[in-house]
């Protein structure tokens, strides 16, 4: 077990660095650096101008030499004006010293921000807090439901309550975030008005009912039917096992043979396709919290992206693969943990 | 001016009548299939559940409507009418008389048009680049699954690499218009259309190396039509200038094919595994068969009900990544009809104007549940077998 952890981290450290690697050769092709130089001067600057900011900040240097930086394997340098040789920080706003020094992810430091203006660490982990929230309440939701649901559907199969069910979820499988999104807020906030349709005061304010339950519903739909159709798929396997038929059989009430026999046997693969909702959630949140204006990771990725800020783009790169395959792991391993029969080596 | 309006009646009758071209195409493919279906095999069984006929005329009612799309959108859907802009469902354009049936968008354009014609992008983009997708992830998935060992363990970690990437990230990256300078998006597009070309040549080769005249006949059609396409995909230099693509367009199909494939490499790595256990493999290794015959003409053909499966699913994700991708503004251009951009576009004035929002949003889930529906019933048919 030792091992087979050892060799998965081992791998997941491996990933990471070539996604960190690709992310970071993306974000500094030309057009994204002229992108980024652009947004840190203003439209009307000349070619001359570009291109001196960006050596200027050593983004002209070898392509390696600044991955190493980032990765904190080779020191950063200050800003050093050819002229009068007085060095300057790189970032004024984000407390860089004025002198070469080791500030890379191996260093724990993430880098500065061009876009927000502050350390990347300042900005992303508040907002990955704020997501947290919005994942918790999600979760709250999702699980109970869809486990409901799955168990509710596959406990006769076949039966009126399955296929309504059924069709059910596969209807809201087929609901995108985006499209349920416009749903929600046409009949609950355009015509009935009983629920807001921004989340932007959940940042400033404090979450409420009026202003979480649209982003909430929004995100756990897409994922109830999934997880509800395993759950049915597992629990439909379940049911026809002998040793129900024994319980049955021996004069056991129907609902207390699928509490007591069946519901634990039928829970474990949904447990998977749980954690493996994670790297789907990532993206669902993007689109909600775009949709609602909460200010939380997905918003920071967008606002990250499209103005080219290559430290806080790399942090939430880092950040997103972590969750994915740090939830893979959890759901290898808990499988294990779970089902006796399986044996990881 | 006021503008004068139809009642919601009228809106529903226009609604069919629009569809006209469609219905008749839908009431003939539908007596065919009644009238042979026995002879029909898997796609007449389908026709024995309620969730099959719906998943199967949903996705007809779709197709048809991409392809009679200049015949029932009554306007054009980039043009502007500046006395329609914002217009309510069921207004009359005063010039020509016909009615603005779901309303008008800020810029003064139909929206049952630009809903008729987003779905022409749609049924082309989300079918051809799964099917690119299912291509490359077969190819690559055969062997991982076949022969195990170090060539699975570095396609898979590759698999598992691109499936690490949050796919939101991966687009924000990949489909920007900064890239469409650099040369990225041809590369990843020559290297993604080679693979059918290798796929059918290899197919061919193995079941038909001894009949010379034949194989000579196939590779030939094979390489001047995969060719024909490739050069006019990839290059944008089709001799005949038939074949062409913007190089937006080629940037989204080449990120989604990107993101999508993975994923049909793990499925057919999975099958592979499973089915390289059976007797009838075991056979064609005994006979000295080549590995690739036996993987393309003794596993794939069994693996086909999990794959048709998916394949079908998978267009459904395809489309939902395009919508998201529209839905971001990222490679298409901000006024082209396709449901995602027209979901943003509508989405950020909710607070003013509903209509305008709602037939895109309706129009992508009914496709995309057609294609579950009709997932769940193939899948209901297979198991029966």
């Amino acid at each position: 077990m030792l091992t087979f952890i050892t060799r998965r981290l081992g791998t997941m450290l491996l990933t990471m660095f070539c996604l960190t690697f690709v992310v970071f050769y993306m974000v500094n092709l030309e057009p994204n650096l002229k992108k980024l130089a652009i947004s840190q001067m203003d439209m009307r600057s000349s070619q001359q101008d570009i291109e001196a900011w960006l050596a200027r900040n050593g983004y002209r240097d070898a392509f390696f030499l600044r991955y190493g930086r980032w990765l904190g394997v080779v020191q950063k340098q200050p800003n050093v004006n050819a002229e009068t040789g007085q060095v300057t920080p790189r970032f004024s706003y984000c407390n860089e010293p004025a002198e070469p020094y080791y500030g890379g992810i191996l260093q724990g430091d993430f880098g500065c921000s061009t876009k927000f203006k502050t350390p990347v660490g300042a900005k992303l982990f508040p907002a990955l807090g704020a997501t947290g929230i919005l994942m918790f309440w999600v979760m709250v939701v999702m699980v109970p439901v869809s486990l409901l649901i799955g168990v509710l559907a596959g406990m006769r199969e076949g039966s009126r309550t399955d296929r309504s069910l059924s069709v059910a979820s596969i209807a809201t499988t087929a609901t995108p975030e985006y499209v349920s999104g416009v749903i929600f807020t046409v009949v609950f906030a355009s015509w009935l008005g009983v629920l807001n349709g921004s989340a932007a005061s959940a940042t400033s304010q404090g979450v409420t009912f009026y202003n979480f339950t649209l982003p909430v519903m929004t995100m756990a739909i897409y994922g109830i039917g999934y997880i509800a159709r395993m759950t049915r798929a597992s629990m439909v396997e379940v049911m026809t096992q002998q040793y129900i038929r024994t319980a049955r059989l021996k004069g056991l009430a129907f609902n207390a043979v699928v509490i007591k026999h069946a519901l634990r046997n039928a829970l474990i693969a949904p447990f998977t396709v749980i954690m493996l909702q994670f790297p789907w959630l990532l993206t669902g949140v993007v689109i909600v919290e775009v949709m609602f204006r909460y200010q939380g990771f997905g918003f920071t990725l967008v606002e990250a992206a499209s103005n080219n800020d290559i430290d806080l783009l790399l942090g939430c790169s880092l950040v997103s693969v972590f969750v994915v395959l740090a939830t893979q792991l959890i759901s290898d391993v808990g499988y294990a943990y779970l089902n006796p029969r399986i044996r990881v080596s | 001016m006021e503008l004068e309006y139809v009642g919601a009646f009228q809106i529903v009758l226009g609604f069919i009548r629009q569809f006209w071209p469609v219905w008749l195409a839908l009431a003939v493919v539908l007596a065919l299939t009644y009238a042979f279906k026995p002879r029909l095999g898997l796609y007449g069984q389908l026709f024995d559940s309620g969730v099959g006929i719906a998943g199967v005329v949903i996705c007809l009612f779709w197709m048809f409507t991409a392809i009679f799309a200049s015949f029932i959108a009554p306007f054009d859907p980039l043009g502007q009418i500046l006395v329609m802009k914002d217009a309510l469902p069921g207004a009359i354009e005063p010039v020509s008389g016909k009615i603005y049936l779901f309303g008008g968008d800020r810029l003064a354009r139909d929206v049952f048009s630009r809903m008729v014609f987003g779905s022409q992008i749609v049924l082309v983009i989300a079918p051809a680049a799964t099917l690119f997708a299912l291509m490359v992830g077969t190819t690559l998935g055969l062997p991982a699954g076949y022969y195990g060992g170090r060539i699975d363990s570095v396609l898979s970690f590759l698999a598992n690499l691109v499936l690490a990437f949050p796919v939101i990230l991966l687009f924000y990256l990949l489909v920007t218009p900064g890239i469409m300078d650099t040369p990225i998006p041809y590369g990843m597009a020559g290297v993604f259309f080679f693979f059918p070309i290798i796929f059918f040549c290899t197919l061919f080769y193995t079941r038909y190396k001894h009949r010379p005249r034949l194989l000579a006949v196939q590779i030939g059609l094979t390489l001047l039509i995969g060719g024909w396409i490739y050069a006019g995909l990839v290059f944008n230099a089709d001799p005949l200038g038939i074949i062409s693509i913007r190089p937006n367009e080629l940037n989204i199909f080449v990120a989604v094919v990107f993101a999508s494939s993975p994923g049909v490499f793990r499925i057919v790595r999975g099958l592979v595994m499973d089915i390289k256990t059976r007797d009838y493999v075991a056979a064609a290794q005994t006979r000295g068969e080549h590995a690739w015959y036996i993987m393309l003409w003794e596993v794939l053909p069994n693996a086909r009900g999990p794959l048709i499966v998916d394949v079908c699913l998978r267009i459904g994700y395809t489309t939902i990544l395009l919508g998201t991708l529209g839905y971001f503004g990222l490679g298409l251009a901000p006024e082209s009809p396709d449901w995602g951009t027209a979901i943003k576009e509508s989405s950020r004035l909710l607070r003013a104007n509903v209509h305008p929002a709602l037939p895109p949003v309706f129009a992508l889930m009914s496709f995309v549940l057609g294609l579950n529906l009709l997932a769940d019933a193939l899948r209901e048919q297979s198991l029966k077998d």
